[in-house]
């Protein structure tokens, strides 16, 4: 395969650490720049995704921005990925799944300590929260997940070299961590 | 002279494993040192047969491995691909029966629940989430019970009755509403009998239940499960918070 | 229950005088911890409800765990910890009682009453909820009240409830009408022809004596009509030859199977049959003890079993020395269930029975080697016990030239659902279906529920089968739904009852019914995409091998059989894939509260 894999990323409801996890595979990022090219990331500033064969996604669904988001990924994507502990099972944010939307929001804009002009947002540019924080696997269909908060560094290479081989991407023992 | 006796045996996966009268299959196995995955069973412990990992094709039978008795001829069906993907499942859907939140869980690492996902090759729980409210108990200085992360396997309820002596546990409800509850006037762990040291806590194969006294003592990297899968270590041993040495 | 000492423990109750309250619950009951469960069945109906500290007090003074005295209120559905009303409404949810219109019935109810569903009035006086088949599917909609059924819901009768509930008349001034049930027999045989007098069968098996009574159940080749269809004769040598202290009889009247009421009429109408068969089994297997497990839906029954059993010691045909037989020692108690059908199966009846949340126990060791109380026990169907004690009386000979090979005699249905003649039908084994349909007068059948939710969906294809243990295997559950029904309506009706019923011992179980419901759900109202059908193959397998008991094994076999017949009505998915929740719905409380808060419309 002489033509680049042509790949994108985003975070929803996640921190951007797997970002961060990815970038850790150090001088690799050099050989990975050759058979890998960004389209929508956070280094090229493209706003919406197009045509790529594989697309990471970190962080669950807390709200319609991130329904939309994922649903633009999954129709441009050949191959989609849940990275991380939050795409696979809600993560951090899922916490506020032990309350309900409301609760949350009137203690965070109406009754929390120190809060003035209590309000809750509702500019119309500001996207809807989702009842609960949901599992992007529970909204479309994933093709792999990475599991790790982050996936360790080598998860994204052993991922992008076996797409790259036309092989099924396996994750060794030390690859395969939920923390 | 003696009477020789030729031992009596079943085979799992094609191997013969010798057995003694009254012996399940799943002790047999542990005995010949095969690992069949369990979460609810631990040896010294009657037998529970709840969480259904150790589930085996035993002549032709669908049978939990802890329960069901050994017997001359038994062919023993473990470690099929069918099996394992089967017995993925059932892992998952613990996973998504509760809320088992591994990135900031303490017993990460030592945990058996998580062990038995590495090992089985779990990468996510495939079934819905249920997010289900439950309590925590942070009421006792010692020792910390979180309700999202029990699978309801009884461990503690028999480890506390039967080797603490003290009946501090119980499973409460029924179906999805079934949860652990505390043997105190208040329900509350802070006037039970409970203590830091019990063996109730220390069989807790999740981090429903943990000594709060040592918190996160092994470095990531040092601890039980993250280098050797659980398959692979000697069979029967329990992952605990407590630290090794 | 007297009303006088119902009186004096509400006095109790408001003086929170907790410990008279279970003294007088301990003392009613041989102050066992093995009569924990029906303490708090008393309790429950005199108080309406069993306060926390009561339950606290009842542990302390049993000597028990706290833990175990709320294990057993969480567990079973008609035990409440928190006050629900003094009038409890359960309003039978069997899709036949669906069929009957019960929605709107209860919606009409809720109103008059001014009630949401499952949640107390505010006034503590009424409580509405919803729970499994009442047994009157021949007569829904029905309900429950206070524990009593009635039957044959309508309009005005919910008027009749509301005014009486509304004027606090007492349950016991309510119009005994309403209380009526009928007993609907429409086709008798073998088994309800019986001329045969009480004592008579167990004289005849007391005069040719053990060993030859034995081989007489034997040669019947009469089985179990439970549904399992072990052989009785067998079950009991079994039994017998277990060497042990005591042992037991149980007689399970637990008929939880929706769509069942063949024991209810046989408990009104051949009560004698059914001691008489306990007592053959009694003799046979030496026990002294027994029990009745009558389900907490059959309360309306209890005072005459206990007359007849009166009459029974009264003919000393219970009791000491039965029939002057030195010896020969046998009495019976009944036991109630407190909702749960999982105590329909053996184990988790037997562990109920000893006044515990009803698990389904490891077999190994079976209950006729280690049953109550770790004696061995035969637990048989009332159906079963009637039929052994008719084997034993008057052309009793002529059971096993009834049925099939396999089957002999002839089998209780219950039939209910869409025919004119809803009722119990005694038919021989080796009956079709088509016949039993055509006895019933339906018209336009689309197809049968034979053995309940967990039993077979046979559609027209299958009338052609034969009812037996070769071929169609039931406990008695026979509903017939015309082709104006829509079957994925019935489907999700039984998804949500194994949802609502598994025990929540084991996994497979207790997470696969509720994930199978829920996406059962989806698929029968959003659409089916081919990885939910995927999905739910998976899952029901999964329940199917990996289940602990029978429950989690058959509450598979409805989703199976249901795609497979009726993948055509499942509207397709837009795709391949489709979420698993309703991501519009998920948006619809931000919506709301954004709403709210602009103040726009």
């Amino acid at each position: 395969m002489t033509q680049k894999i042509r790949l994108a990323t985003c975070s929803l409801a996640g921190c951007f650490g797997c970002h961060m996890s990815f970038l850790d595979i150090d001088e690799a990022l050099i050989s990975v720049a050759d058979i890998v090219e960004f389209d929508r990331s956070p280094i090229t500033d493209i706003k919406h995704v197009t045509n790529c064969d594989i697309g990471l996604i970190e962080g669950g669904i807390c709200n319609s921005d991130n329904i939309e988001v994922l649903k633009e990924f999954r129709e441009q994507c050949k191959i989609l990925v849940a990275v991380g502990a939050c795409a696979i099972t809600g993560g951090v944010p899922a916490l506020r799944n032990h309350f309900e939307l409301k609760e949350c929001l009137e203690e965070v804009y109406l009754k929390g300590k120190g809060v003035v002009n209590p309000q809750i947002p509702s500019d119309e540019e500001l996207p809807l929260l989702t009842e609960k924080v949901y599992p992007i696997h529970e909204v479309v269909k994933i093709d792999y997940s990475l599991p790790g908060c982050p996936p360790p560094a080598d998860a994204f290479m052993e991922l992008i070299t076996a797409i790259k081989q036309n092989r099924e991407p396996k994750l060794e023992y030390a690859l395969r961590h939920f923390d | 002279m003696p009477q020789k006796i030729s031992p009596r045996k079943i085979k799992i996966d094609q191997q013969d494993i010798p057995f003694s009268e009254g012996q399940s299959i799943m002790e047999a196995a542990e005995q010949a040192g095969v690992y069949i995955p369990h979460l609810c069973h631990k040896a010294g412990y009657k037998a529970h047969g709840s969480c259904r990992l150790c589930t085996v094709k035993a002549s032709g039978r669908w049978v939990s491995a802890c329960t069901e008795p050994a017997e001359v001829g038994l062919q023993v069906e473990n470690n099929s691909s069918e099996l394992q993907s089967q017995r993925r499942a059932i892992v998952q859907l613990l996973f998504a029966e509760g809320n088992h939140h591994c990135p900031f869980c303490e017993k990460s690492g030592n945990c058996q629940l998580q062990a038995v996902a590495y090992s089985l090759d779990m990468h996510d729980a495939h079934f819905a989430h249920q997010f289900p409210h439950r309590t925590l108990d942070a009421s006792h200085p010692e020792v910390l019970l979180d309700r999202d992360r029990c699978i309801q396997c009884e461990l503690c309820v028999r480890a506390s009755k039967e080797h603490d002596k003290k009946n501090v546990f119980a499973l409460s409800g029924r179906g999805p509403h079934t949860q652990l509850i505390v043997n105190s006037e208040s329900g509350k762990l802070k006037d039970s009998e409970i203590e830091k040291d019990d063996e109730a806590i220390k069989v807790c194969p999740t981090g429903a239940l943990m000594n709060r006294s040592k918190p996160f003592s092994v470095p990531i990297g040092q601890r039980q499960f993250d280098n050797i899968p659980i398959d692979q270590q000697s069979t029967g041993k329990s992952g605990n918070n407590e630290a090794q040495p | 229950m007297d009303t006088n000492s119902d009186s004096n423990l509400l006095k109790a109750l408001e003086a929170e005088s907790w410990s008279l309250i279970s003294d007088n619950a301990l003392n009613r009951f041989q102050r066992s911890p093995h009569h924990a469960l029906q303490m708090l069945i008393y309790l429950q109906a005199a108080l309406g409800y069993i306060p926390p500290a009561l339950q606290r007090q009842i542990a302390r003074d049993l000597q028990l765990p706290i833990t175990h005295i709320q294990g057993l209120v969480a567990f079973y559905f008609f035990l409440s910890a928190e006050k629900l009303g003094t009038y409890r409404i359960y309003i039978s949810n069997n899709i036949t009682d669906k069929m009957l219109d019960a929605a709107t019935l209860t919606e009409c109810l809720c109103q008059q009453l001014n009630v949401s569903l499952g949640c107390p009035r505010e006034d503590e006086k009424v409580y509405i909820e919803q729970t499994s088949c009442i047994g009157l599917s021949d007569q829904g909609p029905s309900c429950l009240i206070n524990g009593l059924s009635i039957p044959s819901l309508n309009e005005e009768r919910i008027r009749q409830i509301v005014s009486l509930i509304e004027s606090d008349t007492e349950l016991s001034l309510w119009p005994k009408s309403l209380f009526e049930t009928s007993d609907s027999i429409q086709r008798k045989g073998w088994l309800l022809d019986n001329t045969t007098s009480p004592g008579e069968s167990l004289r005849q098996a007391l005069k040719i004596g053990d060993e030859k009574s034995l081989a007489l159940l034997e040669k019947s080749a009469l089985r179990g009509r439970g549904g399992a269809g072990f052989p009785t004769a067998k079950k009991w040598r079994f039994c017998k030859g277990t060497p042990a202290e005591k042992h037991v009889v149980v007689c399970n009247a637990d008929e939880g199977e929706p769509g069942t009421f063949k024991d209810r009429v046989l408990l009104r109408q051949h009560c004698d049959l059914i001691l008489e068969g306990m007592t053959i089994c009694a003799r046979l297997i030496g026990a002294e003890l027994g029990f009745i497990y009558l389900r907490a839906e059959y309360l309306n029954l209890l005072p005459d079993l206990e007359k007849t059993l009166q009459k029974w010691r009264d003919n000393n045909l219970l009791g000491q020395a039965i029939l002057g037989n030195e010896g020969f020692n046998f009495d019976i108690e009944i036991h109630l269930g407190a909702g749960a059908y999982i105590c329909g199966e053996e184990s988790a009846l037997i562990e109920s029975l000893e006044g515990k949340r009803g698990i389904p126990r490891n077999r190994p060791p079976f209950p006729v080697s280690e049953g109550y109380l770790s004696y061995p026990t035969v637990v048989n169907n009332v159906e079963t016990f009637a039929m052994a004690a008719r084997i034993f009386g008057k052309e009793g000979d002529s059971f096993s030239q009834l049925g099939t090979e396999q089957s002999k005699g002839t089998k209780l249905l219950s039939i209910s659902g869409d025919t004119p003649k809803p009722g119990i039908y005694e038919f021989p084994w080796g009956v079709t279906i088509q016949e039993i349909i055509l006895a019933s007068g339906a018209k336009n059948t689309y197809f049968v529920q034979v053995g309940g939710p967990a039993g077979e969906l046979l559609d027209q294809s299958q009338f052609k089968r034969t009812l037996c243990y070769e071929d169609v295997a039931t406990g008695g559950s026979f509903m017939i739904f015309n082709a104006e029904r829509n079957p994925l309506e019935i489907i999700l009706n039984f998804t949500q009852f194994f949802a609502h019923e598994s025990c929540g011992f084991c996994t497979p179980c207790r997470v696969g019914t509720q994930l199978n419901h829920q996406l059962f759900e989806k698929i029968s109202t959003q659409g089916a995409a081919p990885s939910d059908i995927e999905k739910l193959e998976e899952l029901n397998l999964l329940m199917d091998r990996f289940s602990h008991c029978g429950l989690g094994k058959t509450a598979s076999h409805i989703v199976k059989q249901g795609l497979a017949q009726f993948h055509k009505k499942l509207k397709p998915g837009d795709d391949n894939w489709s979420p698993d929740f309703d991501l519009d719905k998920s948006l619809s409380t931000a919506r709301k509260l954004r709403i709210i808060d602009t103040g726009a419309n």
